[in-house]
């Protein structure tokens, strides 16, 4: 179940943009009969240490796309961003700042 | 029973709780938090109430930029910036949604207090952001009109 994730890195005005794209059905308790299946925990980290922590719910729309800004940062700055959903389904993706 | 084995039990027993504890680590980061108190509330006070920011002070220095109309309520862009100094986490939630804590962020020292989320929105209703810094709670809301309602599927 866990697809793809696509992530891009940008260096923007002296700060990091961040945009990261899952592959998930986000499935609410309306569309499953009361089985819903989405994302709960999301994890932001900076060359291996955590910049943001987020808790969403099945409200967020189906495919999740997030925008996140991180202070300063350089060009190959590692970032990582994972999710864990509440089947305990797991996917993380990596890319350098650009 | 002689000494070579006993050795190599003791060292397979001894890899074996190397092992364990190696699996262990992983284990505990997965069982991330998540509050399911406050994801669970059927109303905008009472998830409010349970992210501990009942009573948070109106603030125009959080900004809430959203399409005023809404034609698809499954895939509805809510960006939210705090300019408020110091701020620890932004929480957005749609009022009338079924369960209306969308999410909760927690920003670090590294990152800016921004984010943006698609969220599904079953109806028109008031988007509200709440901001917390330096343990203070802030809140600033916008109304969305939603043409087409996103929760059914």
């Amino acid at each position: 179940m866990a697809g793809p994730m696509k992530m891009r890195a940008t260096l923007f005005g002296g700060n990091t943009d961040v945009r990261v794209l899952m592959s998930h059905p986000m499935a609410t308790e309306q569309q499953t009969k009361g089985k819903p299946h989405f994302i709960q925990n999301i994890t932001v980290k900076v060359n291996g240490k955590t910049a943001i922590e987020g808790e969403i719910s099945q409200a967020v729309s189906r495919n999740p796309v997030f925008s996140f800004r991180l202070k300063g940062g350089a060009k190959g700055d590692k970032i990582e961003v994972s999710w864990l959903d509440n089947k305990g389904e797991t996917n993380k993706t990596e890319a350098a700042v650009t | 029973m002689n000494a070579v084995r006993r050795v190599l039990l003791q060292r397979a027993g001894a890899l074996g709780a190397v092992l364990a504890a190696g699996l262990l680590h992983p284990l505990a980061s997965l069982a991330a938090a998540w509050n399911k108190e406050a994801f669970g509330a059927k109303s905008a006070p009472d998830a409010l109430k349970s992210l501990g920011a009942a009573g948070a002070a109106a603030s125009k220095d959080i900004v809430i930029e959203a399409p005023q109309i809404a034609e698809n309520g499954a895939v509805v862009p809510i960006e939210i910036t705090s300019g408020i100094p110091g701020t620890t986490s932004i929480a957005v939630l749609v009022d009338k949604n079924p369960y209306p804590l969308v999410g909760k962020f927690d920003f670090m020292e590294d990152a800016l207090p921004f984010v943006k989320v698609n969220a599904k929105m079953g109806e028109s209703s008031d988007v509200r952001a709440v901001v917390t810094a330096g343990g203070k709670h802030y809140v600033a809301t916008r109304e969305i009109k939603v043409t087409i309602g996103g929760c059914g599927g």
